[in-house]
């Protein structure tokens, strides 16, 4: 499990607009890294493109060359569903499914394409997952009620447990703390630090704090202007990025000068 | 003495308010008045045939046996119309909202439209002149291949107007509310759920079954009873089409009936108890139409909890 995604020379557009320019990248496995910039500045779509997650809206299509361990995701003959079920994503909003119980949604990856699984297998799966998500504790008596029914932190963590649930080798997260209060955030923040052991982790924030915290490397993504594309700006530790950054545009975002 | 100036300026009585709200209780009461009046209109008239004596009701065997045999042929036409209008409308549905390109699912949509704006009389003339004739052929070899079932008993009606073909023409005149109501629907589902579906690396379908039924699933149990309200009561196609008689179990011979047919067809002759056996084939009629609608209420109902609506 986990591996490592490389990107070169990567172009997103949104039908003719260039989006997010010419991205080079290089994450490693097991670590987190940490996508920060102002709003606009094309780290969400950047984000979207590592499990291709973008061609969900018309017209988004990328050039250049993402790696997973070598792998091209972007080869022809590359099925999204099979690049998905590797890359797992967290968003923005909690999104439990709402029709499922919290055992049906914690399993219903798993349960995709017909495979059979017995009930025992699915029961430690179950609380291995939720486990893996800080969330046992506080459903494990409740396993067969709504999932929508939960707070909004433990609804995210839900989502959490439902995306490890498939052992995915990366989990892709979009400002996954940004509807939550700051205990819930806290424990996704403790949650994420104990993911990296065994997943690559990619999260876009827009709390440096939280950059800084549960980061090992940190990217900044800036734009020039409205109607320019996103790019990349500077790309290294996070306790570097934080202290003395190589960029004057980073400098000036980190210190909170703009932005 | 001090006064509140918060009572003072307030626009809660303002005059455009009063109106509206007026207006709104109007309405609702209106529609309670009309269904109100007519259930009473169908009591009064129908009573002298349930006082009759049952040797002077229509068969001579009282208003039980005079109604039943169109009661069951009103569900079993309106069953059909559903078993074949449901799928095929949800199918239709999807079609347009997750799979068709955007230009061509608005060509689709609009023509789905236009299926609802045809008479239902043009509708009765085409499958009495068209679909029958053709549908005679393949109840002949369904009678002799599949005799066996009861409901394909043979012999086939030469005509092809039968109980299955009224079901037929039923299905289609029920597709367009079914399609465009769960098209509806389907657009509704939250972006958020779909993306949790396919970030989970489910295909299409699956995504659908995970995202955008259960989200409908409501949605799709009212537009199949609208399709089976206008099934229910459906009077000028069946008329045309079948050619009615008793009760049977064949649904490929000349026989059965439906009630709305069968009051339309005996309306224009009749008088006296005649007059007042139709009412209350009516009434019968508008209490299986309300039974079904609270059914599905307490369909719907019964899964709230999941609904997502917490």
């Amino acid at each position: 499990m986990s591996k490592r995604i490389d990107v070169k020379d990567l172009n997103v557009y949104y039908s003719k607009f260039l989006a997010v320019e010419d991205v080079n990248i290089n994450i490693e496995a097991r670590s987190v890294t940490a996508f920060i910039g102002p709003s606009g500045c094309g780290k969400s779509t950047f984000l979207r493109t590592l499990n291709r997650m973008h061609e969900v809206i018309p017209g988004a299509r990328v050039e250049g060359e993402v790696l997973l361990d070598g792998d091209n995701l972007y080869d022809a003959d590359v099925d999204p569903v099979t690049v998905r079920s590797q890359i797992g994503m967290v968003f923005q909003r909690p999104n439990p499914f709402p029709t499922m119980s919290i055992r049906d949604n914690v399993l219903a990856g798993v349960k995709l394409n017909n495979k059979r699984i017995s009930k025992s297998d699915a029961d430690s799966l179950l609380e291995k997952s939720l486990q893996g998500a800080n969330l046992w504790n506080e459903v494990k008596d409740r396993l067969a009620r709504p999932g929508s029914g939960l707070s909004g932190g433990q609804q995210q963590r839900l989502c959490i447990a439902r995306a490890i649930a498939v052992s995915p080798e990366v989990i892709l997260m979009d400002e996954p703390c940004s509807a939550l209060d700051p205990i819930s955030t806290l424990a996704i923040e403790d949650l994420i630090n104990e993911l990296k052991s065994e997943y690559t982790v990619v999260i876009v924030t827009h709390n440096m704090q939280q950059a800084a915290r549960v980061s090992d490397k940190t990217a900044f993504f800036n734009i020039a202007g409205t109607g320019k594309p996103g790019k990349l700006i500077e790309y290294g530790e996070t306790a570097t990025m934080f202290s003395k950054p190589a960029e004057k545009a980073t400098e000036d975002y980190v210190s909170g000068r703009f932005g | 003495m001090s006064t509140n100036s918060l009572t003072s300026t307030g626009r809660a009585g303002d005059s455009g308010d009063k109106i509206f709200s007026g207006a709104t209780l109007a309405a609702g009461g209106l529609i309670l008045a009309v269904l109100f009046s007519v259930a009473v209109f169908l009591l009064i008239q129908a009573l002298p045939t349930f006082s009759a004596d049952p040797a002077e009701i229509t068969g001579g065997e009282g208003f039980g046996s005079y109604i039943l045999p169109i009661v069951i042929g009103t569900v079993i036409a309106a069953t059909i119309a559903l078993l074949i209008a449901t799928p095929l409308g949800i199918g239709v549905a999807l079609f347009i909202s997750h799979y068709a390109p955007r230009r061509l699912a608005q060509v689709f949509g609009y023509v789905i439209d236009l299926l609802a704006a045809i008479p239902s009389v043009v509708y009765g003339a085409w499958g009495y002149a068209v679909l029958a004739p053709q549908l005679a052929l393949a109840y002949a070899w369904l009678a002799e291949n599949l005799g066996w079932i009861p409901i394909f008993e043979g012999p086939a009606s030469q005509t092809g107007r039968t109980m299955l073909t009224a079901g037929i023409v039923l299905a289609v005149m029920v597709l367009p509310i079914i399609t465009s109501l769960s098209r509806e629907i389907f657009l509704q589902t939250p972006n958020l759920h779909e993306e949790a579906a396919l970030a989970m690396g489910a295909t299409r379908w699956e995504m659908i079954r995970m995202a955008v039924l259960p989200f409908a699933r409501p949605g799709i149990v009212s537009a199949a009873m609208l399709g089976l309200g206008r099934a229910l009561g459906e009077t000028m196609a069946v008329a045309l089409v079948l050619s009615g008689g008793a009760l049977d179990a064949s649904l490929i011979r000349s026989g059965n009936q439906t009630i709305a047919a069968e009051i339309a067809l005996n309306f224009p002759e009749a008088f006296g108890l005649r007059l007042s056996e139709l009412i209350a084939a009516g009434l019968v009629l508008f209490v299986i139409t309300l039974a079904v609608n609270m059914i599905a209420r307490w369909i719907i109902s019964r899964h709230k909890e999941f609904s997502g609506a917490n």
